[in-house]
């Protein structure tokens, strides 16, 4: 299973975390700076695969952010790749040429649809079209400012 | 671009994410941040109740805060608040605070189960799963406790929709995770099995998972699942790119899927029924014929997912480790993949071929690739690659090549990243001892490590190479010479001088004919280093100096004169002070007889079990180090007695050796009984201590002569031994 997923920028500043095991703000916050030293310090051109204890970390670049997922011995190295990527894709169909700003700004989003895809550590579904599906009909539900406004406050 | 569009933008929080952003300090960043935080404060607390837009923007906006690592210690109950709306968007934002600032206030707790109950019941499948997903999300015991039952029955309800199910399966494998014992085998368990079979490709990879999970702790309950997994592993592996429509990743039938499978069964033997095996047989050559053939895309997506099964299955034919024509195979193309261009498939070939080195099978073949990986570990730039492959010698060694390998891992040693050496430095230890034929080879591995990594020698390697120099006469003045020479250079590591000290105490008779290497000479040798060295070699060196003045007489004179200096024997370390007065008085007042008893050669080490390993396993986890390299280390201890003295027959012959000077016990007319028992020594025997490395108990007052005497019979590998092995021993 997956333990975790980060997305940093290149200067180290973190967009997204989830977490998918129960630890204490203090041992995130120790996994993150090492994160994203080990991370940005390797070199180009050198495999996305490192081993940091007992986990396996699996990274990858995409512009300007690190998408760093650190996975348990059993999995996939390969596949936990291809995972990073299928997020991507996920986010690029959504926001349309997704870039690191929209993440900023969109961080509730980032997480909703990471949640569609990703549970418990584990991948809940694989095909693109029926999470994009999930996606957008949850945004069908959202109503309008001004729908809300007229509708009594509970 | 921005989502704002759709609906739901709340503008003032995109408002508040640009002013952060637009700070040009941390002190403002921080100022703009408690503006806010008062504010929200303000309104939480407010006359006028707040309505949802609002109340979902605020604690947007405090999750935004806390995910930039400043502490929230409020808006627990405002999101509460919002899981019982029943607007999705503010029950999302609800959850999501929820599941990100996870609180243990039991009353929250009550609240939050409260709704998530509500919401399981409510039969609307979007707030069921978002539900489900805080549960796996926070996964908490008190969650645990409320729904562990509820869930395996919406789990296998008839219905269940599938996205449900989905959530459902992998909720329950969270807490089946954390809680264990709250999620108990029941009816639903033969029905998750059949959830294999389902139609919705989703639900089987979900189901899967927990599947997996549950085969591992309760096999039996399970094993049904094998010929569905492997029927179903059939299907897609055979299937046409375009049967699986969107199941298909980059012309790749449903990748995640056919891992997962492969992964299942990795959780059993192989398959009994011959059908069954004899398909799985079929759908692993499929996958490696697959491997062979040109890609059907460019893109590095078709490649990965198409390895990924391929590395998969290799992992499953070396869990079965029983065809081996489908070894051969594997490691024929992992073979080509330590060649491949792409650094990442360099890497998983190392990786996946350490354990195929182990298969018997398959050992042979591995270890004709042992050039190739030699290369890789000179010049791969990538230090994981290079770390892989320093992983792979070591699998693959064994009495062919062991020296060949060992020589290699030393020299990349010298090289290596720092916070790779402590493992090198304990595998080369264990291969050195392992494979020794010649065991100056071994004593020269060794020293060479020492020298080479000096800091990264843990005790339990250099205790090693003195118990087993100890234990075989036949390398003892092979010892004493290398030692000798090894401190003669200039700057020699600490671990050396400890090393050294010990051997030259006890064998450095051997060497004291050559002129060059005569007691004075080899005692000046060593204190040369002394005023460098930290206190408990120091302590080492002292004993090695008395050892001395008991193997070279000659000596004597030259030794009492440095132990008699105030530095010594008013040293403020009370264990240096305590030795160096002991010993001058033992130097001074013994006669030659009692001092050659107590300072009798060193007896044989009992046999037991490679602290190395042990240490080795400790460092990577559980099961890096099989039980047949464990069960090896046990045998091969036993040819540290290179005599063929074993356990009881040292024990023996140690007590039989301390007791035969009982006539010294009345030499000084102290006693006349010589008790040999078998009790271990207590914290006031000072001979053995003066021996133990572990900090001895500081005895109190005064040497006691009596018991200074009555410990020379103690057989000493019931008594604190000489060179403890590490805390893990437990004697």
């Amino acid at each position: 299973m997956m333990r975790f997923l980060l997305l940093f920028s290149r200067q180290g500043r973190l967009r997204l975390q989830k977490w998918f095991t129960a630890i204490s703000e203090r041992e995130k916050k120790k996994i993150i700076r090492e994160m994203t030293t080990m991370v940005l310090a390797r070199p180009p051109r050198t495999c996305n695969f490192l081993q940091w204890k007992d986990l396996k970390i699996v990274y990858k670049r995409y512009a300007s952010l690190y998408f760093c997922l650190g996975v348990e011995d059993e999995e996939n190295e390969l596949l936990a790749l291809e995972i990073i990527h299928r997020y991507v894709e996920l986010l690029d169909k959504y926001f349309g040429n997704v870039c690191e700003l929209d993440i900023i700004f969109n961080f509730e989003k980032a997480y909703f649809i990471l949640d569609e895809f990703l549970m418990g550590g584990e991948i809940q579904e694989t095909s693109k079209q029926i999470v994009n599906r999930a996606i957008e009909s949850s945004d069908m539900l959202q109503e309008t400012m001004e729908e809300y406004m007229s509708k009594p406050a509970f | 671009m921005p989502a704002v569009s759709k609906g739901d933008g709340m503008r003032g929080l995109a408002v508040f994410i640009s002013d952060i952003r637009n700070c040009k300090s941390k002190e403002a960043e921080i100022k703009r941040i408690n503006k806010e935080l008062a504010n929200i404060r303000s309104k939480f607390k407010g006359d006028k109740a707040l309505d949802g837009y609002s109340k979902k923007k605020y604690v947007c906006k405090l999750l935004f805060i806390f995910l930039l690592g400043h502490d929230i210690d409020f808006g627990h109950m405002e999101a509460v608040n919002l899981l019982s709306s029943n607007k999705y968007t503010e029950k999302q934002i609800g959850y999501l605070f929820i599941s990100v600032l996870v609180n243990s206030n039991s009353e929250l707790i009550r609240l939050i189960n409260n709704a998530i109950k509500n919401d399981l019941s409510s039969r609307n499948p979007t707030f069921m799963c978002l539900a489900l997903h805080c549960i796996a999300n926070v996964g908490s015991r008190e969650m645990a406790e409320a729904f562990a039952s509820e869930i395996p029955r919406i789990l296998v309800a008839g219905d269940t929709m599938d996205s449900v199910k989905q959530s459902a399966a992998l909720c329950l494998l969270r807490l089946y995770k954390t809680s264990p014992d709250l999620v108990l085998m029941g009816e639903w368990t033969s029905r998750v099995v059949h959830l294999l079979n389902d139609q919705h490709m989703g639900v089987v990879t979900a189901a899967i998972s927990l599947i997996t999970c549950l085969s591992q702790k309760n096999p039996d309950e399970f094993k049904t699942c094998v010929s569905l997994a492997v029927s179903r592993l059939s299907r897609i592996v055979s299937s046409a790119s375009t049967d699986l429509q969107d199941y298909t990743y980059y012309f790749v039938p449903a990748p995640w899927l056919s891992c997962k499978l492969l992964r299942l069964l990795q959780c059993y033997p192989p398959p009994e029924d011959g059908a069954v095996k004899g398909r799985l047989v079929e759908c692993l050559e499929t996958i490696l014929n697959k491997a062979q053939e040109p890609p059907k895309s460019k893109k590095v997506q078709h490649s990965n997912a198409k390895n990924a099964i391929l590395f998969e299955a290799i992992s499953l034919i070396i869990h079965y480790d029983s065809e081996p024509n489908l070894l051969v195979r594997a490691c024929n193309q992992l073979g080509q993949f330590l060649q491949h261009r792409e650094t990442n498939l360099r890497y998983l070939a190392l990786e996946s071929m350490c354990t195929l080195a182990s298969s018997e099978f398959s050992h042979e073949a591995v270890k004709t690739h042992i050039e190739t990986v030699i290369n890789a570990l000179k010049t791969e730039r990538d230090v994981s690659v290079r770390q892989r492959a320093a992983d792979l010698l070591y699998a693959m060694c064994d009495r062919s090549n062991s020296k060949q390998i060992v020589a290699e891992m030393l020299s990349y040693l010298e090289t290596a990243d720092y916070s790779i050496r402590e493992e090198m430095v304990l595998k080369v230890a264990i291969l050195a001892e392992k494979y020794a034929v010649d065991y100056s080879w071994y004593v020269d591995t060794i020293l060479n490590l020492i020298r080479i990594a000096g800091d990264y020698v843990s005790e339990e390697v250099w205790y090693r190479v003195i118990q087993i120099v100890i234990n075989r006469d036949d390398v003892q003045g092979y010892a004493a010479k290398t030692v000798f020479e090894a401190l003669q250079a200039p700057a020699c590591h600490e671990n050396m001088v400890k090393v050294g000290g010990y051997i030259l105490g006890e064998f450095g008779n051997l060497i004291a004919g050559d002129p060059r290497s005569n007691p004075l000479v080899q005692f000046n040798l060593l204190h040369s280093k002394f005023h460098l060295c930290s206190v408990p070699t120091r302590a080492l060196l002292l004993s090695a100096y008395i050892k001395f003045i008991n193997l070279f007489p000659e000596t004597k004179a030259t030794i009492q004169e440095v132990l008699r200096c105030d530095s010594q024997i008013r040293n403020s370390d009370v264990e240096l002070q305590q030795r160096a007065v002991e010993y001058l008085k033992l130097s001074s007042i013994a006669s030659t007889d009692v001092l050659a008893t107590v300072l009798e050669e060193m007896p044989p080490f009992p046999e037991r079990e490679s602290s190395i390993l042990a240490k080795l396993k400790k460092k990577k986890g559980p099961g890096a180090v099989s039980v047949a390299e464990l069960e090896d280390g046990k045998r091969e201890s036993g040819e540290l007695n290179g005599g063929g003295e074993r356990g009881q027959d040292a024990a023996a012959m140690a007590a039989s050796n301390a007791s035969t000077p009982s006539p010294s016990a009345d030499l000084l007319g102290i006693r006349s009984s010589v008790p040999v028992s078998t009790t271990p020594a207590s914290a006031g025997s000072l001979l053995v201590d003066v021996f133990s490395e572990a900090g001895p108990a500081a005895p109190s007052g005064a040497v006691n002569d009596d018991g200074f005497l009555r410990d020379l019979e103690q057989p000493t590998e019931t008594s604190d031994p000489l060179l403890v092995e590490g805390s893990g021993d437990s004697e």
